[in-house]
């Protein structure tokens, strides 16, 4: 059996290679792999690929399960990997089991300043924990380079480069322990996000919404002391070193509209950098992180629905992956939320790992039945876990249509209460002052009206006038013009009859003591008007008759010539301002 | 020509209700685009920035919006909020104006009834543009009151842009002046409505505006003197009427109940100066009309003889009343004015005996380029619009005047105030130009008219067929006209209708004939002056723009500055108070000067000593104290305080200028308004405010020296303060009764930490160094061999 360790990064991923012999008469269907309960509270993700035959070749992944078998020391969990055909008596099965421990790197001090660099200690056992007697096995730990303050030496131990090896250890019985501490130098970053809630919404009218609320927490040594900008920007290589100021999200391609910011706003701090193939979102938060500090901040992007969302068999599927986009982050608590359009039935999930789910109800924009949510727990995450998980959901297109057509029919439904409040009389009494005086109003309004109509056509038979006195002038036709004045006499006396009753009902109207005034010098000063307009007709005619001159007929009139003008310039502008009321 | 004329004599009617239907939907279009315009000149922070709240006081009603929408209407006004003022806390419910925060809160509850998904912080940051574009609209309603629609119009559009709102308004300034300016416009509206239609129904309205008004801003007091004010000024001149008794009796009755309701106010709202105009002026009021109505039942003998009786023994029970009231009010230390209003009545009374008001930059008086800046060409238009309100002085348009007076009084005396002087400019500017607009297109008119006239009138020599002629092309015209031409006779319409409720006489009917055939000018005049008048608003305009872009969008949380690499972002604020929120417990308590504890509560979450909302002065001083202590006396003062960090805010790195050294002086200065060790002399040398190498020893020692420049010499070698320009007194020197904890990118903000106690042991060791050295030494060495300690 050989067994590799790689601590280069800050989670522990363990590699045991092993070749398993039947040595007894039955055929074997499952193998057993142990682990002491220390450290596998923290095992994060273990995998099994299994090969039988002497040469390696294609592998094929081994289900596994947790099992309890009887009369093994109850520190110990245990793992069984069954075999997809039993192993014959005699036969030998290559097996690789990948493991993945959290918390596995105990730093060590606790504590540290500014300017040390980050100690952290790994104990372990030189022997394989296992459950079998084991022929030939060696260990050998990847270090991520760097200084090694210790480690425990046994006669075969080597220290090369950045790795270290111990074995090969023989016929090696059942369960034997020998236990190792390494203790190194790992200036990795340990970020650990304390919670990820990444909520996923999807909108069929063409989006992926992605947003993912993180708490992130340096994990490695607290530091001691003081923080010194000063030493932080002279000299980041030396003193801080044990810090990390940014973290890498590799986003999908075609990722757009990314934010990052926090609950008090933008942190501008931040790069982008896209290509077909991916985007890369460079983050820095607010401050860089000791060991010890945290900070939270919270991501989002939109991604083109059709590079996420398929639809298979009469119902559509989400695909897309369940981790963080983050390089290199520990987990420790993830929630995925993955909310479905509104009207979404019969949702399914088909993770690739166990995890705990329930449903919610969210609402939003104009919801009225809200959005199923579906909701996926998982403790522990680590970038292996970054495999793709599919939702199944029936949803009908039909339903995107219910909040617009929601907007319209309420516009339509405002729109329609102004008209029918505009046409209405909502007034509480019939009898009320205010609504009499409103009535009132309105009918002194339309007299007004028609009264104007007859001082214009007033106006328009003083026109009438002057033509034929033009013509007089042109013609010298006396007659002509007495017959005009005649005709326009009746119609004055008509037309006065016709204004006597309206000039009446005004003035009898409470409402009209703003307009009497005007109304009452309007007809008199247009009764003026008319009797000087008669009066100079008169004269012009007569003057004609009696074969004057034209300058004398000029001279007689000039006086009245004015006065006229200038009462029929008030008429037209009185009659302006009752127009305008 | 007399045919047609005869012709459209009898469809009149049809053309003229459908022109005012059409200028009634044109006005309408017009407030929309008004108030678009409005909200989205504001939007130049959101745009340039981001959409964050701004400044200081924005960050505390934010917080108190969202305890709001988190804990509802009850445990608001029940709240006592313990993170601030540490260890006296602060009612919360009890002690703010509750308009804005109410306002914002219900917003976002009915948005979010309606499940639209807003943030508090959203809702928040776009309340004050959405009532600028509100406080637009109640300008056209009080401008229209007054000048008619077509002033109204001017007035909103020009108060949609005044630089001086804008300052108080951009989306991100969650102030209270943000909707008092409506609340005040409105209230203001509502006055002048019921006054000249007499209704009780406004008269109730107005009290509710008013109180709107009180639950907004303690700018309410301006209100309840100028509206008396004005009633007084109406009584004065003989224009009293039964409309004036209407529109202020149930103002102060409902008013004054009202305003009694709010916390904040409570029974101030009768007991203080503030209001005493009111009620005396209520009194007054009940007499005048008193003495009209016997008037009416008496004969003019009678009614003299009644009239020196009730004089005389009025007079005395008057005085008796006023000697009183006077001896009341004396035995107050303050006279019964609050220190902000007795600032305004005395403007050298702050400098004198408040220094924490007079530390206050908006309490500055202002200086004449800020209002230029503020109100730009209105400064010039406001004197026009004051002749304009006097051309035909009715109560509303003397409203305006007095209104204006004292409104450019009071800006006068503070900076802030200028934004009360902004809606008044604002209203008697758009009665300026749209008088002046009124009478060049009317001259224009007028000229065209004569001009197309020639002809017919050099052929044939009858006057009246130009008269029709003319008549025929005003109305043409008048229809192409656009909406300032068309608001310009319904303003005169409603101007008659105003000085027909006063006296109905024959001798209106003139006037107007006069006025028009006064004014017209000759068209060129009127050409080249309407063009003049179009690109002197352009001008403001342009000016207004560049002001909500360059001047007053900052969130000044955030800095940017310009350099040849592009724009570099200063941040640190934020930085250190999300640093403090995430990396301290929650419990602790953060000391700094008071003008960041606002920020400091809403954006780091932690207990401060003392914030923005100055009410305990002698809890400002202690902290001015510690400030301007020794390391160790600042250190025991701070620890007394349970005091876990001190943030200061240095801005000698990168030339901030509005750093803590700059406002160092005034916590000297307030704390030694309450503390007498601590002297103002001591840390001048030679009347000069310095910390370079000249400073006295007391400043290069006290703490706030030394929080700010520690190991500042190290980053360029010399120390050289940007800020003052200069290099600083005393470089090297050590903390020894704090630590850095932490300090920004750009080191604006610092945080230090205040070290533990010492342990006994150690105090006693100092006493035993002298008896036994081998003691000593033993305990040296084990503190030696501990690192960690």
């Amino acid at each position: 059996s050989k067994r590799s360790l790689n601590f280069v990064s800050s989670i522990g991923v363990t590699v045991f290679t092993k070749r398993v012999e039947n040595a007894g008469s039955e055929p074997v269907s499952k193998v057993l792999l142990a682990f002491p309960n220390i450290q596998a509270k923290n095992l994060a993700a273990i995998r099994a690929f299994g090969t039988e035959g002497k040469v390696k070749g294609l592998s094929s992944v081994l289900p596994i399960e947790v099992v309890e078998p009887s009369g093994v020391p109850p520190e110990l969990t245990f793992f069984s990997a069954s075999l997809h055909k039993p192993l014959q008596k005699g036969k030998i099965l290559h097996l690789d089991v990948l493991t993945v421990f959290t918390h596995f790197l105990q730093p060590f001090p606790e504590e540290i300043t500014q300017a040390d660099s980050q100690l952290v200690v790994f104990q372990d056992s030189s022997h394989y924990l296992s459950p079998y007697p084991v022929k030939v096995q060696t260990l050998s730990i990847r270090l991520p380079g760097g200084r090694v303050e210790s480690y425990t030496k046994y006669g075969n131990t080597k220290l090369v480069d950045s790795e270290l090896k111990y074995g090969p250890y023989e016929d090696v019985p059942p369960f034997s322990y020998n236990p190792i501490i390494v203790h190194f130098e790992n200036n990795n970053p340990f970020a650990v996000a304390k919670e990820l809630i990444r909520e996923i919404e999807i909108s069929h009218w063409g989006n992926v919404q992605i947003t993912e609320h993180y708490n992130i927490v340096h994990g490695g040594a607290r530091l001691k002391g003081e923080f010194s900008r000063l030493d932080y920007q002279s000299r980041p290589y030396a003193r801080g070193v044990s810090s990390f100021r940014h973290l890498i999200a590799r986003l999908p391609a075609r990722a757009h509209s990314i934010y990052y910011r926090d609950e008090i706003g933008n942190i501008s701090t931040s790069h982008l950098w896209s290509d077909s193939k991916k985007t890369q979102l460079e983050i820095e938060p607010r401050f860089p992180l000791f060991g010890g500090w945290q900070t939270t901040f919270t991501i989002g992007y939109g991604l083109p629905l059709q590079d996420f969302v398929f639809s298979a068999d009469g119902k559509r599927f989400l695909n897309i992956t369940f981790g963080s986009p983050m390089e290199e982050i520990l987990i420790e608590k993830l929630i995925v939320k993955v909310v479905l359009p509104e009207g979404s039935k019969d949702i399914d999930v088909s993770a690739p790992f166990p995890t705990n789910q329930w449903q919610e109800v969210k609402y939003s924009h104009l919801d009225i039945a809200g959005r199923p949510v579906l909701v996926l727990e998982k403790p522990d995450v680590i970038p292996e876990h970054n495999l793709h998980f599919q939702v199944y959901y029936k949803f009908n297109n039909i339903s995107l249509l219910i909040e617009p057509m929601m907007l319209i029919t309420g516009f339509f439904l405002l729109f329609v209460a102004c008209i029918a409040y505009m046409h209405t009389d909502m007034s509480i009494s019939k009898n009320s002052p205010s609504y009499l005086a409103k009535l009132q109003w309105d009918e002194v309004q339309a007299t007004v009206q028609q009264i104007q109509g007859i001082f214009h056509q007033c106006l328009a038979v003083h026109d009438k006038l002057e033509t034929s006195l033009h013509d007089l002038s042109r013609t010298g036709d006396a007659k002509s013009c007495k017959a005009a004045r005649k005709a326009a006499d009746a119609q004055f006396k008509e037309l006065a009859k016709e204004l006597k009753p309206l000039l009446l009902s005004v003035q009898s109207s409470p409402q009209s003591y703003q307009i009497w005034p005007k109304l009452d010098d309007l007809v008199a000063k247009e009764r003026e008007l008319q009797d000087k307009l008669m009066a100079r007709h008169a004269t012009v005619v007569d003057s004609v008759e009696k074969k004057q001159r034209g300058q004398d007929i000029e001279n007689r009139i000039s006086s009245q010539q004015q006065k006229i003008a200038a009462l029929r310039q008030e008429v037209e502008s009185l009659l302006e301002y009752l127009s305008e009321i | 020509m007399a045919e047609p004329v005869a012709n459209a004599a009898a469809p009149a009617p049809a053309p003229g209700r459908l022109r005012n239907a059409f200028g009634g939907v044109l006005c309408a279009f017009t407030l929309i685009l008004i108030g678009v315009l409005a909200f989205s000149i504001r939007l130049f922070s959101v745009i340039k920035y981001e959409s964050v709240i701004h400044e200081f006081d924005p960050y505390f009603n934010f917080r108190v919006t969202q305890f709001l929408s988190k804990n509802g209407i009850y445990e608001f006004w029940n709240w006592f909020d313990d993170r601030t003022w540490y260890p006296l806390g602060r009612v919360i419910g009890g002690t703010v104006y509750p308009g804005l925060t109410l306002t914002a809160g219900s917003i976002w509850w009915f948005v979010n009834a309606l499940n639209i998904p807003l943030s508090v912080e959203t809702v928040c940051v776009f309340t004050a543009p959405i009532f600028s574009a509100i406080a637009s609209w109640a300008t056209y309603l009080l401008t229209k009151e007054a000048k008619g629609t077509g002033a109204g119009l001017m007035a909103a559009a020009i108060l949609a842009m005044v630089p001086s709102y804008i300052s108080r308004s951009v989306a991100g300034s969650y102030d209270n002046e943000a909707v008092a300016i409506f609340a005040l416009v409105f209230t203001f509206y509502l006055y002048v409505k019921t006054l000249n239609t007499g209704s009780l129904f406004y008269a109730t309205l107005n009290a509710l505006s008013y109180f709107y008004m009180v639950c907004s801003w303690g700018g309410y007091t301006f209100i309840i003197n100028l509206i008396p004010m004005h009633v007084l000024l109406c009584i004065v001149t003989g224009r009293y009427s039964s409309r004036l008794y209407i529109a202020y009796a149930p103002l102060v009755i409902l008013g004054t109940l009202l305003a009694a309701l709010v916390p904040v106010v409570g029974f101030n709202a009768v007991l203080t100066s503030e209001h005493f105009a009111s009620f005396l002026v209520f009194i007054i009021l009940h007499v005048v009309a008193f003495v009209y109505y016997i008037k009416g039942l008496l004969t003019p003998r009678l009614f003299k003889m009644a009239m020196t009786l009730v004089i005389t023994v009025g007079l005395a029970v008057c005085f008796a009343v006023v000697a009183i009231l006077v001896a009341l009010v004396a035995s107050s230390p303050t006279k019964g004015w609050s220190g902000r209003s007795l600032s305004l009545l005395d403007p050298t009374y702050a400098s004198k005996y408040i220094p924490i008001i007079a530390s206050v930059s908006e309490h500055q008086p202002p200086t004449w380029p800020s209002y230029f800046m503020d109100i730009n060409v209105l400064a010039f238009l406001v004197p026009a619009g004051i002749i304009s309100c006097f051309l035909p002085l009715s109560d509303a348009s003397s409203f305006m005047v007095l209104y204006l007076v004292t409104a450019v009084y009071f800006s006068g005396v503070m900076v802030r105030l200028m934004l009360v002087l902004a809606p008044a400019a604002c209203i008697l500017s758009g009665i300026a130009l749209s008088s002046a607009f009124d009478v060049l297109t009317r001259s224009m008119k007028f000229q065209l008219s004569k001009l197309f006239d020639d002809g017919p009138a050099i052929s044939g020599n009858g006057s009246p067929n130009g008269s029709s002629a003319s008549t025929v092309n005003t109305s043409s015209s008048k229809n192409e006209k656009t909406e300032k031409s068309e608001a310009a006779p319904k303003e005169k319409q409603s101007k008659k209708n105003r000085r027909k409720d006063k006296e109905v006489t024959e001798s209106v009917s003139v006037k107007p004939k006069k006025e028009k055939r006064l004014s017209v000018l000759p068209l060129e005049a009127s050409i080249v002056s309407t063009l003049l008048l179009i690109a002197l608003g352009g001008f403001y305009v342009v000016h207004c723009v560049w002001a909500a872009a360059e001047a007053y969008s900052a969130p000044s949380i955030v800095l940017t500055s310009r350099s040849r690499e592009g724009l570099h972002v200063f941040d640190d604020f934020r930085e250190a108070y999300a640093w403090l929120s995430h990396n301290t417990d929650v419990d602790d308590k953060v000391a700094s000067w008071w003008d960041y504890g606002y920020q400091t509560t809403a954006m780091a979450n932690r207990t401060v000593i003392v914030d923005n909302n100055t009410w305990n002065n002698t809890h400002i001083a202690t902290v001015g104290t510690a400030m301007s202590s020794p390391e160790k006396a600042a250190w025991e003062i701070f620890d007394s305080l349970d005091v876990k960090y001190v943030l200061v805010v240095f801005g000698g790195l990168v030339g901030y200028p509005s750093d803590d050294i700059n406002k160092f002086l005034w916590m000297v200065r307030i704390g030694g308004g309450e503390f007498p060790h601590i002297k103002e002399p001591d840390y001048l040398r030679d009347g000069q405010y310095r910390v370079d190498a000249q400073a006295t020893p007391t400043m290069l020692n006290c703490l706030m020296y030394k929080l700010c420049y520690y190991r500042f010499v190290e980053t360029d070698g010399k120390g050289f303060d940007r800020v003052r320009g200069y290099e600083i007194g005393k470089k090297h020197f050590k903390l020894t009764h704090f630590e850095e904890v932490f300090t920004t990118h750009h080191w604006m903000v610092r945080i230090y930490k205040l070290k533990p106690q010492k342990n006994r042991i150690r105090g006693k060791l100092k006493k035993l160094k002298s008896q036994s050295s081998k003691t000593s030494s033993t305990l040296a060495a084990g503190r030696k061999k501990n690192p960690w300690q």
